[in-house]
């Protein structure tokens, strides 16, 4: 290996595909796992905030059972394990379609929805239960006063512990590469097997996650800006 | 299928807790667990040292610290083992086993996020504390020492114990470089069965699952009796805490 030389893998086009392809993979996974786990988590809270009795117990399990597996052996008992049980045409079919990846997005989404639904859960909590009588006695149902009253206000108490997940939802999309899905750090590895460049290609993979991780930190204080101006300004 | 997880447990359970010691090197379950509590115990020293330095009114000791805090934290862990695999043998000229290498990743990871819990115990403290310490005679390291740092760790006793269940988690990704810990094993053993993958795995997450469960629950326990205990309050059920405290932490 000879100098450092940044040149050798950003002017190789077949190198600079890779890690693009890479990138696009990560953020496929990224995105996918992210809607996934959002509409997951609402639907956990939902569960847990209605009468039905077996609700809370319900989903105080399911919150358990992800916070206390390590992700990556979620995501193993997902893609080596589940896969194989499934019925021959569904596996088939998966195969073709980037089962690795969809075995990222429902393993990652199912684990990040239980601390999605915890940060929200907390934030709906702190709102005070006075505003939800107050909401009913100005003529709103249950469900109105939830969506127009209450959800509006948890949502921003909940802003800060959602934006960290989110960063640490990115971070954990790397997990994916022991799967097998081709992204980002799949890439790094790859381009380090063909080029040799060991130091070169960690840093600019680095780089690469350090810079979308504060490009989301940055929009989440953007958002939380936006939400509330005068807590913002005072922390 | 209950059975056939039975099986596996019966065949394969000494070498899910030990790995394939003394014929190989020690692995399994006592793999994880020494691996999570040496760094964990070589990361605790280190992240006082990177809160005081946050903490600290230089700025030659502040910007360092911060500046590998913010890089640990938006890194994944992946990338750092992947960092230390080529860089730890390369500054040591020697041929390093995967269980230092890991080793390294995680106290210097570890270090990062700790040091924003004694951060943050220290913080929690409030100025008084450094004023009434100094105030009596002592000089900062003294007041730090004696006055400080003994209530805030004892406060951050339960979050220590939380950092001490992610570490267990996070000594999973050691599996990359093969780590011979309890991932490893159960994947070994996967190896050899080849017919039962969910069983093998679905053994495995309830493994961690039991101990991770385990620790959490005693953190959660001894952080109700350790906030009783701090506000005086010996006497009161935890539940009359919870009300207060919010209302104080609303404020601020």
């Amino acid at each position: 290996m000879s100098g450092f030389d940044l040149s050798a893998i950003l002017g190789n086009p077949e190198y600079t595909a890779m890690l693009l392809h890479g990138i696009e993979m990560t953020f496929i996974i990224y995105a996918g796992s992210w809607s996934m786990a959002m509409a997951l988590a609402l639907l956990l809270l939902a569960l847990r905030l209605s009468p039905f009795r077996f609700g809370d117990p319900l989903v105080a399990t399911y919150v358990s059972y992800h916070r206390n597996v390590p992700t990556l052996v979620q995501l193993m008992l997902w893609y080596f394990g589940i896969f194989t049980l499934m019925p021959s045409g569904v596996a088939e079919w998966l195969a073709v379609h980037n089962a690795e990846a969809i075995f990222a997005v429902i393993g990652l989404g199912l684990c990040q929805a239980a601390y999605f639904s915890e940060d929200l859960r907390s934030g709906v909590r702190s709102v005070s239960p006075g505003q939800m009588q107050a909401a009913r006695a100005l003529g709103h149902g249950y469900v109105s006063a939830m969506r127009f009253v209450i959800m509006p206000q948890g949502v921003r108490n909940a802003l800060p512990p959602l934006i960290n997940h989110s960063v640490s939802l990115f971070k954990n999309s790397s997990l994916a590469v022991v799967i097998g899905a081709s992204e980002l750090t799949h890439a790094v590895k790859e381009i380090e097997n063909l080029s040799f460049r060991t130091f070169e290609i960690y840093l600019i993979g680095t780089v690469l996650y350090l810079f979308f991780s504060l490009v989301i930190m940055s929009i989440g204080a953007y958002l939380s800006m936006r939400a509330d101006p005068a807590r913002s300004a005072r922390a | 299928m209950i059975h056939d997880m039975i099986a596996i447990v019966q065949d394969y359970w000494l070498l899910l807790l030990i790995g394939q010691y003394p014929n190989g090197p020690l692995g399994g379950l006592a793999n994880t667990l020494i691996l999570s509590a040496l760094s964990i115990a070589l990361a605790f020293p280190v992240s006082i040292l990177f809160a005081l330095a946050r903490l600290s009114r230089s700025p030659l000791l502040r910007w360092p610290v911060t500046a590998l805090v913010y890089f640990t934290r938006g890194v994944p862990l992946l990338m750092l083992i992947l960092w230390s695999y080529f860089l730890v043998p390369l500054l040591t000229g020697a041929d390093v086993p995967s269980f230092v290498t890991m080793l390294t990743t995680l106290v210097v990871y570890q270090s990062a996020f700790l040091s924003e819990v004694v951060r943050a115990g220290i913080v929690a403290l409030g100025p008084g504390q450094m004023d009434a310490g100094r105030a009596l005679g002592h000089g900062y390291l003294g007041a730090m020492r004696f006055i400080i740092l003994p209530q805030a760790l004892y406060n951050m006793i339960p979050s220590i114990i939380s950092t001490f269940v992610s570490t267990i988690k996070d000594t999973t990704l050691g599996y990359v470089i093969n780590v011979p810990d309890l991932t490893f094993a159960a994947s070994q053993v996967n190896n050899q069965l080849l017919t039962q993958p969910f069983q093998v795995f679905l053994i495995l997450a309830i493994v961690y699952f039991a101990i991770c469960w385990t620790l959490t629950y005693f953190a959660n326990r001894l952080e109700r009796s350790i906030t009783r205990r701090r506000a005086g309050l010996s006497n009161l059920p935890a539940a009359a805490l919870v009300a207060p405290s919010k209302i104080i932490s609303e404020q601020l």
